[in-house]
């Protein structure tokens, strides 16, 4: 049984020296023989599709397969923004979802996951940039959800550190503001999703890779792994950045580039920056962290790669950008930097629904931004294999829509960052 | 910086080199035979492999396509062709 985390579980166990905690969720050393659902990767996606299964289609045998350890993935190694400043309906639909989702997320799971909603500036930096984000928010605003134009002197005032000096490369003109957008802490949305899976009977076994696919009349029935045969009524796939290697495993390509991502953290510094901050003109974007860390981040890098580590040219890039847009942060000394692998579609718009193998659906695709749809993700994921079928919301992100040509492209429609 | 052959020029900076797609795609002919399932296929699905990775680079400089072989987990360059008719 897993035991409530309130108020008064933390005064017990500070008086007792927090020798009382249980573990949060069961460590299993290996999976069962059999399951009825089997998701491959235990990042958040993988994670919350298991959580659904067994809350919302009271699926109780099922297993998360992980080759490493819980949100060592991307899910670890983002930079938490929240939001659902898109262009299209469809994709509206979906991370607006998300957002709500997330909204009533520590409640739901009892685990903190310290959403705070601090709001996103998008600065644009020319009259051009201005008409195109009037276009965003009113594109927003028709989708219904919550979106503002900002002004130089609103904007200004939310970000007075901003570069504004006469010779600015960058000139700020206005932004589009969301202030339901946020932050989350990201391994708290994995654990919380994990111990609410687990307590409800879901199987979460580490370090066991996903080797191969059992395949019998046409129909994938189960996975190979290195810790062996693992049989399934269906399974789904939430590997991110490693989904084309598994796709090859499987007999079929998807239309994913893995690329790397760079993140990188400063050492930590007074309050300086309630909100999250973007600019169109340099593609860096940073929030600070409840310990005072700036959080920066910016574009891909510019190689196709599976290493997961971060190359000098964009480094260069993001870091001047940084400069530009806040040059009092010049002397700070950057304390960490890291890359994740994430799976980059044409459309930059994730895939979700049955892959060519019947059997096996997939949940993959979000590239630069699918931690702020790990709550919407999982659940459709869930819904896919508990009915066979989409949602109305994952409808539209089927693979179908290469054939088909009805792309969604978010790269063109609202310039997606993160 | 990581140093990228050119066929035509050399070692030259990554940064003036652009990725344009995996080598050896074959595009279906002809048009009017060729199904959405083909078509979709032959635009969109990637190998993407984790290890040796053949594919078509630009040169910004010089403006001439080649093939670039090399390893996606490493970043070892392995090798640089010219397209077949246009050697150096
Ligand atoms: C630097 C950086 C910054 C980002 N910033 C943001 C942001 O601000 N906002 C946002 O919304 N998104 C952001 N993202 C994107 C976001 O992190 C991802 O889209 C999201 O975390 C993907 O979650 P996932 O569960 O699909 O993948 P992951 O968390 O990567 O989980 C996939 C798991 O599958 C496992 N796996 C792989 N192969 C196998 C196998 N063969 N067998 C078993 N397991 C396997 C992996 O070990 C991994 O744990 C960022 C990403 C990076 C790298
Ligand atoms: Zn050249």
């Amino acid at each position: 049984m897993m035991r409530r985390y309130s108020a008064w579980s933390l005064v017990r166990e500070g008086l007792r020296g927090h020798t009382g905690w249980p573990e949060a969720w069961r460590k299993p050393e290996r999976p069962q023989a059999a399951y009825d659902a089997v998701i491959v990767g235990g990042g958040g996606h993988g994670l919350a599709t298991a959580y659904y299964l067994a809350k919302l289609h009271g699926m109780r045998r099922v297993a998360v397969l992980e080759k490493g350890w819980l949100g060592g993935g991307n899910t670890g190694r983002n930079t938490t923004v929240v939001r659902s400043n898109y262009f299209f309906p469809e994709s509206v639909a979906l991370y607006d979802f998300a957002l709500r989702l997330y909204e009533g997320l520590s409640r739901e799971l009892n685990y903190n996951i310290m959403l705070s909603q601090r709001g996103m500036l998008m600065v644009a930096h020319s009259e051009l940039e201005m008409e195109i984000a009037a276009r965003i928010v009113n594109a927003m605003q028709i989708n219904g959800a919550d979106a503002e134009l900002f002004g130089r002197d609103q904007v200004m005032q939310k970000v007075p550190l901003l570069n504004d000096a006469p010779d600015a490369r960058f000139p700020v003109h206005g932004a589009i503001w969301q202030g339901r957008a946020g932050v989350a802490r990201h391994d708290a949305v994995a654990w919380g999703y994990a111990r609410a899976a687990s307590a409800l009977g879901v199987d979460i076994v580490e370090s066991c890779e996903v080797t191969g696919f059992l395949v019998e009349n046409g129909r994938c029935v189960g996975v190979d792994t290195s810790l062996g045969e693992v049989r399934a009524g269906a399974i789904g796939l939430a590997v991110a950045g490693h989904s084309s290697v598994l796709a090859e495993r499987a007999g079929f390509r998807l239309p994913i580039h893995s690329y790397a991502l760079q993140a990188f953290v400063s050492e930590p510094v007074k309050p300086m920056l309630d909100t999250i901050l973007f600019s169109f003109g340099t593609g860096t974007y940073l929030s600070q962290s409840d310990k005072g860390e700036l959080v920066i981040g910016g574009g891909l890098d510019r190689v196709p790669s599976y290493g997961q580590r971060g190359n000098p040219p964009v480094q260069e890039q993001v870091i001047s950008g940084l400069l530009e847009m806040l040059p009092a942060v010049g002397q700070l000394k950057l304390l960490r930097h890291w890359a994740g692998i994430v799976d980059v579609v044409p459309d930059s718009s994730p895939l979700i629904g049955p892959s060519p193998l019947p059997g096996l659906y997939l949940n993959c695709g979000w590239g630069t931004g699918g931690f702020k749809a790990i709550p919407a993700g999982g659940w459709l994921l869930a819904h896919l294999i508990a009915t066979g079928g989409h949602h109305e919301i994952s409808r539209p992100f089927d693979l179908a829509r290469f054939e088909t040509g009805r792309l969604i492209d978010e790269a063109a429609g609202a310039g997606i960052a993160h | 910086m990581q140093l990228f052959p050119c066929p035509f020029c050399g070692p030259r900076p990554e940064t003036e080199f652009h990725y344009g797609g995996e080598a050896g795609k074959v595009r279906p002919e002809p048009a009017e035979a060729v199904s959405e399932t083909a078509w979709a296929d032959y635009l969109h699905a990637q190998a993407n492999p984790k290890g040796v990775s053949r594919e078509v680079w630009v040169h910004l400089a010089c403006g001439e396509f080649f093939v670039l072989s090399r390893h996606t987990v490493t970043h070892e360059i392995l090798g640089a062709e010219a397209m077949p008719g246009r050697e150096a």
